[in-house]
């Protein structure tokens, strides 16, 4: 099975996120002054194959700690969910 | 040197002006050959995708940069090559974008913390240099009780006089507990030529190759003699 899969790659916590900090300055020039704790991550998208949902999370999870984020100031956040959903009768069109 | 280093050379040519016989390692080599010490450069090894050095680490040289670490080799990493050695997990922390958000390219007041380490050995502690930083990715973090151990152990290799970049207790440079895998984001081999306005990073490669032990006086020797050529 296929796994469509999503990984948001985030700043810990209290390590400093410049780049949020910089975008949330900014906003309330724009009007938006309504917006705060602005933090920028990544998001990561990728296809996973695996027999079942929990082996493509151990997996996906196992990128993340060995490559996709980085312990000492990120953590990771995973969702995911089969890429095709098998065809069932009376599925709506 | 990794696909998009660019420091490589100008690493190369301050320590060949400083007596060494420096020799290019491409990434993908499974041995460091006859290496005494290994430095890696600064640029942007892999493009800096994902994070500086986050895919440096899994090139095939690591393995043995790894080992030669392990069995007490001078490794030594500048700029990018801190970011690498960081990423490998042979010096702790990491290396995050500067506080101000801006690629900072000047002179850097250092001061010499600790000389424990391969690169800062027979140098007096509270030595000043000034040498260039050049880096977008060059704040130091560490969680607080690895920032107070590196304090405590002699770790922090140099201090910013003036913290240019958000680093956590100034720190411009750290070392392992033994003292030969050093990281710092200042360039030293910037600083080894008249010309380029500071010989203060010609002191700390002099105390890199003094404190490197020549394994084979003969092949060392002949490689030079190669490279001469």
């Amino acid at each position: 099975m296929k796994f469509s899969v999503l990984v948001e790659v985030r700043l810990l916590p209290g390590i400093a996120d410049p780049q949020g900090a910089t975008l949330e300055r900014s906003l309330p020039a724009l009007g938006f002054d309504d917006v705060e704790q602005v933090r920028v991550g990544k998001a990561i998208r990728l296809v996973v194959s695996a027999t079942d949902e929990q082996i493509a999370l151990e997996r996906t999870r196992e990128l993340c700690s060995q490559v996709l984020a980085n312990p000492v100031m990120e953590d990771a956040r995973i969702t995911l969910q089969p890429l095709s959903q098998p065809e069932t009768a009376g599925n709506p069109a | 040197m990794f696909p998009g280093s660019n420091c490589e050379h100008d690493v190369a040519y301050a320590l060949g002006e400083l007596g060494a016989a420096p020799k290019l390692i491409w990434h993908t080599s499974k041995s460091l050959g006859h290496a005494d010490a290994v430095v890696l450069p600064g640029g942007f090894a892999h493009g800096d995708y994902l994070r500086p050095g986050a895919l440096a680490r899994f090139s095939p040289v690591m393995d043995v940069v790894r080992e030669f670490a392990a069995s007490g080799g001078p490794v030594l990493g500048i700029c990018n090559g801190f970011q690498i050695l960081c990423e490998a997990g042979l010096l702790p922390g990491t290396l995050q974008k500067n506080r101000n958000l801006r690629f900072i390219c000047a002179p850097a007041g250092v001061r010499v913390d600790s000389n424990r380490s391969v690169l800062t050995s027979g140098i007096d502690e509270g030595t000043s240099l000034v040498l260039p930083i050049n880096h977008f990715d060059g704040s130091y973090i560490c969680d607080a009780r690895t920032a107070s151990e590196l304090s405590e152990t002699g770790s922090v290799v140099l201090r910013y006089i003036e913290n240019p970049n958000g680093s956590i207790d100034d720190i411009a440079g750290i070392s392992n507990l033994q003292g030969n895998v050093v990281g710092l984001m200042p360039h030293p081999e910037r600083a080894c030529d008249p010309l380029l306005g500071s010989l203060d990073g010609a002191a700390l490669l002099t105390a890199f190759l003094a404190a490197t032990p020549i394994k084979d006086e003969t092949d060392h020797e002949s490689q030079a003699e190669k490279i001469r050529s």
